[in-house]
């Protein structure tokens, strides 16, 4: 199946999300789109999948040209879609999953075995290890994410768009999602992969069209530079390596020891977490999404309610203390989830900028509030960190989730720190802006700050790190140095312990990233 | 950089600079686990103007119809609808607009009193501000009254207000008014304090009350997780048979244990008329103007409210960033119930002097629509209060004059709440609604979602809705009294305190 969209234009009030945009998918081609957040991927892909209605334009399938009106039609002619966030129901089974919405049935009653039968079939096709009655809700993400391709595969998808599906796997399960895209294409099932991970597209693509603020820029074949690519999708030239200068650690300013968390339900969500971070020096923890970072980072702040164990920085103890003294006591903390965890999304940028200072002066008092030192600070703040808004006082919600990630680090930078706590700091910023965030990171620890920063993406770990705390299941499994081989941390983001990662590695256990820097491929 | 081919659109656009985009991306909604309650009330205290607006046509343009349905005159020339379809049109146009001009000179102005006035004082020889002033006098009485009925519900909405920016659902007006009336009353006719200082002892207990009362709610809800919805409610049944109580104990009915009925509070206790013993306007409105403007204060400058916003709108960063909202929506709760208090206070203290037990009317919930109405800001509750004020006593005037039941204004009342809790029906009804709009998808996702809340939002509506209904119930018919302990209408009771007399019966709604 030939899919081709014709100058799609969508736009949403005056702003155009699509701006005559030109895409062909050929039958049996991984095809990548890449672009930065907001460049109108999504929007494009919302479009071909019948939830919104373009402005202008056609999609034509086999040179028919044809008319979505919603996701069911979409289907109907073959497109399926697995999104960022899977459209699962937990306590289903992957069967009751797969055909969720156009169940077989017999005389009347659910088939089920036809259901298990359907997801063998399609499973053992390409290989899936999918146990047809095994809960969605016990399953590893990365199965998870097989669910929702079984899912599309099994209503005769010939085209599949996947967004940004890479966002929540491990190396190692990106690895094997490559795998299957490549097996589908084999089958010649076409696949549209979104993203804005130069690394994927470039390992796995048959071709790449590049979006910029809604129109297509270049397309690019695989062999194209990284650097190209990365200054095509923003639109200048960006330098991916950070040169930092090496960290000069002072005496120890925040010790760890056995800090264990446990959750609502009795789990032991952080066992026995030990660790120093000295001043002027980034400690970086790394790991899958859940492996206990978000409660050690919450820990830290006081906001688990079972905390054992100690964190003392400079002296004090923080454990048992209010959020409110701990942050009083110079922490800067970026939370990972911005729109949950660190906005307002009613307030406006200038409130949101003093959320954790706002009675202190001088942008308040015990009692009242100074609006012209918050108006000042946001002004000064958001000339400093390039917040794209026409006004300080708009609500903080009206920005883009890098916009809105750039608040939140502005906050989180703007005074005198004891330790800056960011989780995914860069979440969602564009190319550009990361090289800027980055800097003023590393900047707080050449100050002296002490620094630790968790992250799940491999790039951003080694960039900023002086040393590599690796979790795996609520524990650390081995603190190792900043410049330690992507392989070794990748093996140990996995399960494996330092050591025997490297013996992995020296066996030869590659990773697509090395194998293609190994072939002189990337930085 | 051979395998990159510019496409022409990249081509002579000089390279831009990096930016996080413009906005397509929205943030992602807000996840439909978190208190849908917060959002909710979010949602209904920031509906918009045009639907505000619109709400009220509807509700006028269905309270015509009904006020045809009830015209005897109209009925009769629908009967021969066909042999002069004008008969039918000209009584009902008739009967519409007489009853809505009652209505106005019910609640604003007084026009046929002020020309009657002004010529029989003429016919008397009398000349210059001699006829023009007491001429006016009578014009403006009625917008008197509904300013003497506006400052309790207007000081009660403030504080509503409060919780509804704050994400706290407070349906405990009522209780939070009677314990203010109570405690405020007991001092204003128990004590013997000196003139002004007895006024003001007793608006403070009365504000310490209605902070201790609404301080309950939100204790529970801080320390134990209670559902502020609940607890308020149960607050309300507790205070009101509090009140019952203490009117059969002799420390409350004072001599005459065989009503329950309080003394008059003192003199010295009185809030001051402001414009001579003909009009029953008092200083309360005084302290209507300044509550509103500590309301604007309190949400818009202070820490406080700073705080109250942050854990209303987004309670898990208000955390994070220190905020505990625990103890947040203590404070929200204890501030709103010392405003509902100052309300009670000012209505026991200011308009009715007495305590009775239904001293608390519908003011409790109508101070909720009241809030809503005004969208929670300052000015909206002004605009709110005066127009709901005014329904009431130019619906009063209406049926007096123009014999349309009094329920019909309370059926206009309910059913502008009923739109505004629909904002989705009044934008479809007045064409507003875009199908094809940014995040359509996603909002119709987070409606499905939510479905669940909207279904508690309707049984709280309905709450309020019916208890506006059977205000008027009580005031134009005989009621059946509430769980018999409430006494028969006091005869002494002065005609025109309809809106004390139809208090006694708020409990009603509630209880279906």
């Amino acid at each position: 199946m030939k899919l081709e969209l014709r100058e799609i234009t969508k736009t949403f009030g005056t702003f155009v999300a699509n701006d005559a945009i030109d895409l062909v998918i050929e039958p049996g081609e991984i095809h990548s789109l890449l672009g930065e957040n907001g460049a109108g991927k999504s929007t494009l892909m919302n479009v071909l999948y019948g939830l919104y209605r373009p402005d202008g334009g056609q999609i034509l399938i086999d040179d028919q040209p044809v008319r979505f009106t919603g996701p069911g039609d979409a289907m109907a002619a073959g497109i399926g879609m697995v999104h960022q966030h899977f459209m699962l129901v937990p306590v289903f089974t992957v069967a009751e999953n797969v055909v969720l919405g156009h169940e077989p049935t017999k005389g009347g009653m659910l088939d089920i075995a036809a259901a298990r039968e359907l997801v063998r079939e399609i499973s053992a096709r390409f290989g899936f290890d999918l146990d047809p009655d095994a809960l969605v809700e016990d399953l590893p993400v990365g199965a998870q994410q097989r669910v929702e391709i079984v899912k599309a595969l099994s209503r005769h998808a010939e085209v599949l768009v996947l967004d940004e599906p890479t966002a929540v796997l491990t190396p190692h399960e990106t690895d094997e999602l490559m795998n299957i895209m490549r097996q589908l294409r084999n089958e010649g099932t076409s696949i549209v992969f979104i993203t804005h991970k130069l690394r994927e597209v470039k390992a796995v693509s048959d071709r790449i069209t590049v979006i910029r603020r809604g129109k297509v820029v270049g397309t690019a074949d695989p062999s194209a530079d990284q650097a190209d690519l990365a200054s095509l999708m923003v639109g200048r030239q960006v330098s991916l390596a950070l040169d930092k200068a090496p960290a000069a650690p002072g005496e120890v300013a925040l010790q760890v020891s056995d800090l264990r968390v446990t959750d609502d339900a009795g789990v032991r969500t952080l066992d026995g977490v030990s660790f120093d971070v000295h001043r002027g020096e980034v400690l970086a923890v790394a790991g899958v999404q859940g492996n206990g970072q978000t409660e050690l980072t919450e820990a830290l702040l006081g906001l688990q309610d079972n905390v054992q164990g100690s964190a003392v920085l400079h002296g004090a103890e923080l454990v048992g203390r209010s959020t409110k003294q701990i942050l009083d006591a110079g922490i800067g903390f970026v939370p990972e989830d911005r729109t949950h965890d660190a906005l307002v999304p009613d307030f406006s940028v200038a409130e949101n900028l003093v959320l954790d200072q706002f009675n202190r002066a001088p942008y308040g008092s015990a009692l009242s509030m100074n609006p012209t030192a918050v108006r000042t600070n946001a002004d000064t703040l958001v000339g400093d960190f390039d917040v794209r808004t026409d006004s300080p006082q708009n609500a903080v919600s009206t920005l883009s989730g890098g916009n809105q990630q750039k608040v939140v680090m502005a906050r989180a930078l703007n005074r005198e720190l004891s330790l800056l706590i960011a989780s995914q700091p860069t979440r969602g910023v564009d190319v550009g802006s990361i090289e800027f965030l980055h800097r003023r990171i590393l900047g707080e620890r050449d100050k002296g700050t002490p620094v630790i920063i968790v992250s799940t993406e491999l790039d951003e770990v080694t960039q900023l790190a002086d040393r590599i705390a690796v979790m795996y299941r609520g524990t650390i499994l081995g603190i190792v140095p900043g410049d330690t081989d992507r392989d070794v941390l990748g093996l140990m983001m996995a399960g494996y312990t330092a050591e025997a990662a490297r013996e992995a590695v020296a066996s030869g256990a590659r990773t697509t990233d090395s194998q293609l820097a190994d072939e002189g491929e990337l930085a | 950089m051979s395998a990159v081919t510019p496409s022409a659109a990249e081509q002579g656009s000089a390279p831009g600079v990096g930016s996080g985009g413009t906005g397509s991306e929205a943030p992602p909604p807000a996840d439909p686990s978190q208190d849908r309650w917060g959002r909710l009330v979010q949602d209904i205290a920031r509906g918009n103007l045009l639907v505000v607006v619109a709400s009220f046509v509807f509700a006028f343009i269905i309270g015509s119809i009904l006020i045809l349905i009830a015209d005897t005159e109209v009925r009769e020339a629908l009967g021969y609808f066909f042999a002069r379809p004008g008969d039918t049109f000209s009584a009902a146009w008739q009967s519409i607009s007489q009853a809505y001009a009652a209505m106005f000179r019910g609640a604003v102005f007084d026009f046929p009193g002020f020309t009657r006035t002004l010529e029989s004082l003429r016919a008397d020889g009398g000349t210059g501000t001699y006829v023009w002033g007491p001429a006016l006098m009578r014009g403006l009485r009625p917008l008197t009254e509904t300013l003497t009925i506006a400052t309790p519900l207007v000081i009660a909405a403030c504080g509503m207000a409060v919780g509804f920016r704050a994400g706290l659902f407070n349906i405990g007006g009522t209780g939070q008014l009677i314990v203010g009336a109570m405690v405020a009353g007991y001092v204003g006719f128990t004590f013997q304090l000196p003139i002004v200082i007895h006024l003001l002892v007793a608006l403070v207990v009365g504000v310490i009350a209605g902070a201790f009362w609404g301080g309950i709610a939100g204790f529970l809800k801080a320390r134990f997780g209670a559902n502020e919805v609940i607890s308020t409610i149960m607050l309300n049944w507790i205070a009101t048979y509090l009140l019952f109580f203490a009117l059969k104990t002799s420390a409350f009915t004072g001599a005459n244990q065989s009503q329950p009925t309080s003394p008059s509070v003192k003199d010295t206790a009185s809030l001051p008329l402001l414009l001579g013993s003909q009009f029953r306007l008092h200083a309360g409105i005084l302290l209507a103007i300044a509550v509103v403007v500590f309301l604007w204060w309190l949400m818009n400058r202070s820490t406080l409210g700073f705080q109250f916003r942050a854990v209303g709108s987004n309670p898990r960063a208000a955390r994070v960033a220190g905020i505990s909202p625990a103890r947040a929506s203590f404070a929200v709760m204890a501030v709103a119930g010392a405003l509902v208090g100052l309300a009670g206070a000012v209505h026991i203290l200011g308009t009715e002097k007495r305590l009775t037990d239904g001293i608390a009317g519908s003011l409790g919930f109508d101070a909720i629509t009241v809030a809503l109405l005004g969208r929670s800001g300052p000015v909206g509750i002004v605009l709110a209060g005066l127009l709901f004020a005014g329904l009431s006593t130019g619906g009063r005037y209406m049926e007096t004059q123009q014999g349309v039941p009094l329920d019909l204004v309370s059926v206009i009342q309910a059913l502008v709440v009923l739109f505004i809790a629909a904002p989705p029906l009044v934008r479809t009804l007045i064409g507003l609604r875009r199908v094809d709009n940014p995040g359509a998808g996603e909002r119709r996702r987070r409606a499905r979602a939510t479905s669940g809340a909207g279904e508690d939002r309707t049984g709280a509506t309905r709450n309020g809705g019916s208890s506006v209904v059977s205000t008027s119930s009580a005031a134009t018919s005989q009621a059946p009294s509430f769980s018999g302990s409430s006494a028969a209408p006091d005869p002494a009771e002065p005609p025109g305190s309809a809106e004390r007399s139809g208090a006694r019966t708020e409990t009603k709604g509630e209880d279906r």
